[in-house]
């Protein structure tokens, strides 16, 4: 097995001792098959057991090793080592507070991600006797990749508007709410639009598209805001032209 | 007893920096810059207008200053930017306008595609009421 020698450059924050980040460097040997969390973990097993990270399920699905690798946002166990050179930077994800090293607050994307109800609002409610609710294939492809969302936030990382405008409340968020406005299940839309149709909400995105091209899962943010837009578009013209089509 | 954690985060400063982090941020830059000409061609136009209405000797000093070779750079980087915008915005249209047929998606180039094809038609249909030809 080849091994190849690499050097990971880390910013490093403790709040109990430190006034600000810094950077460390960690040279070690590794497999070539390495991704950047297996140096991560080689790293805190046997040079500096004091580096914190998170991570969880190491196969691009739990969500939690997000972070800023060269400047770029990834998910640490998916970024091969063997396509990088030189020095590896490796930061926590933009726009969020450093908690500690590599760990960020995510409280602000928790809080979010719950204002949009990202769960099913049945617009038939029946008993749980009454069975479930069916789908055919064709309603569940109308959502699918908006529910392949891990929460990762490399999203938030990517765009500037979250960056210049915290108070927006996000690609993955208004994904999700797209998610589920767009299930044949679903009758949760008008109570979702307070959030996402309105100023904070989609209509702070001016299509950078950058959520789309960093997200790990291909859930395509940047296009579920556009539609989010043309929805809300098409409901204020309904409303305010056309007022008798509204219940 | 749990242990008293000690919450200090640290907020990193966004500065304008994120601009050239990746090329995909200067695209869009020059994408949002495009409006500064096309804006700027817009109120050339309106002023034109207003010369035309102002009589023959104000139109033709109108029609000079638009030969005149500041005019000319300004028009190719104008053409230039409005050209940019259109191709980059049309290229996303299959992002805003997914088109589903039964459980699958119209190809995006299809979309993307057919706005060209309108885009096009539209330019060569005002040539002809221009009398290009």
């Amino acid at each position: 097995m080849s091994e190849r020698a690499i050097e990971l450059e880390v910013l490093r924050y403790n709040p109990e001792t430190d006034s600000a980040p810094r950077f460390q460097r960690y040279a070690i040997a590794c497999p070539e098959e390495w991704v950047v969390l297996d140096a991560l973990n080689h790293v805190k097993e046997s040079v500096d057991p004091t580096l914190s990270y998170r991570w969880s399920c190491h196969m691009a699905v739990c969500g939690s090793c997000g972070m800023m690798i060269n400047g770029e946002p990834k998910l640490a166990c998916k970024a091969f080592l063997r396509d990088y050179d030189g020095v590896i930077r490796v930061e926590p994800l933009a726009h969020f507070p450093v908690e500690r090293d590599l760990v960020t607050v995510i409280d602000d994307f928790m809080a979010k991600l719950a204002r949009v109800r990202p769960y099913l609002m049945p617009k038939d409610a029946k008993a749980i006797e009454a069975g479930e609710y069916r789908q055919t294939p064709a309603e569940l492809a109308r959502f699918k990749r908006y529910s392949m969302c891990i929460n990762c936030m490399l999203c938030y990382a990517a765009c500037p508007e979250y960056a210049l405008i915290p108070k927006y409340i996000g690609p993955a968020a208004i994904a999700l709410a797209h998610r589920w406005n767009q299930d044949s299940r679903d009758g949760g839309r008008e109570a979702r639009q307070a959030e996402i149709a309105a100023t904070e909400g989609a209509w702070e995105c001016s299509f950078v598209g950058a959520c789309s091209e960093v997200c790990p899962e291909h859930v395509d943010p940047a296009g579920a805001i556009q539609q989010v837009k043309i929805r809300s578009t098409v409901d204020w013209y309904t409303r305010h032209l056309m007022p008798w089509l509204k219940k | 007893m749990a242990e008293k954690v000690n919450h200090k985060p640290y907020a990193r400063a966004v500065t304008s920096e994120w601009i050239f982090r990746h090329p995909r941020y200067v695209r869009y830059m020059v994408r949002e810059f495009s409006c500064l000409f096309i804006g700027g061609w817009t109120l050339l136009m309106v002023w034109g207008l207003k010369q035309l209405a102002a009589g023959p000797d104000a139109w033709a000093a109108f029609l000079e200053l638009l030969r005149s070779p500041a005019s000319i750079v300004f028009h190719v980087l104008a053409l230039a930017f409005a050209a940019y915008h259109s191709v980059t915005w049309f290229n996303l249209t299959p992002k805003a306008l997914p088109l589903q047929r039964g459980e699958a998606f119209v190809p995006d180039a299809a979309i993307a595609g057919a706005h060209f094809g309108v885009w096009a038609a539209l330019s060569l249909a005002m040539l002809y009421l221009a009398g290009a030809f």
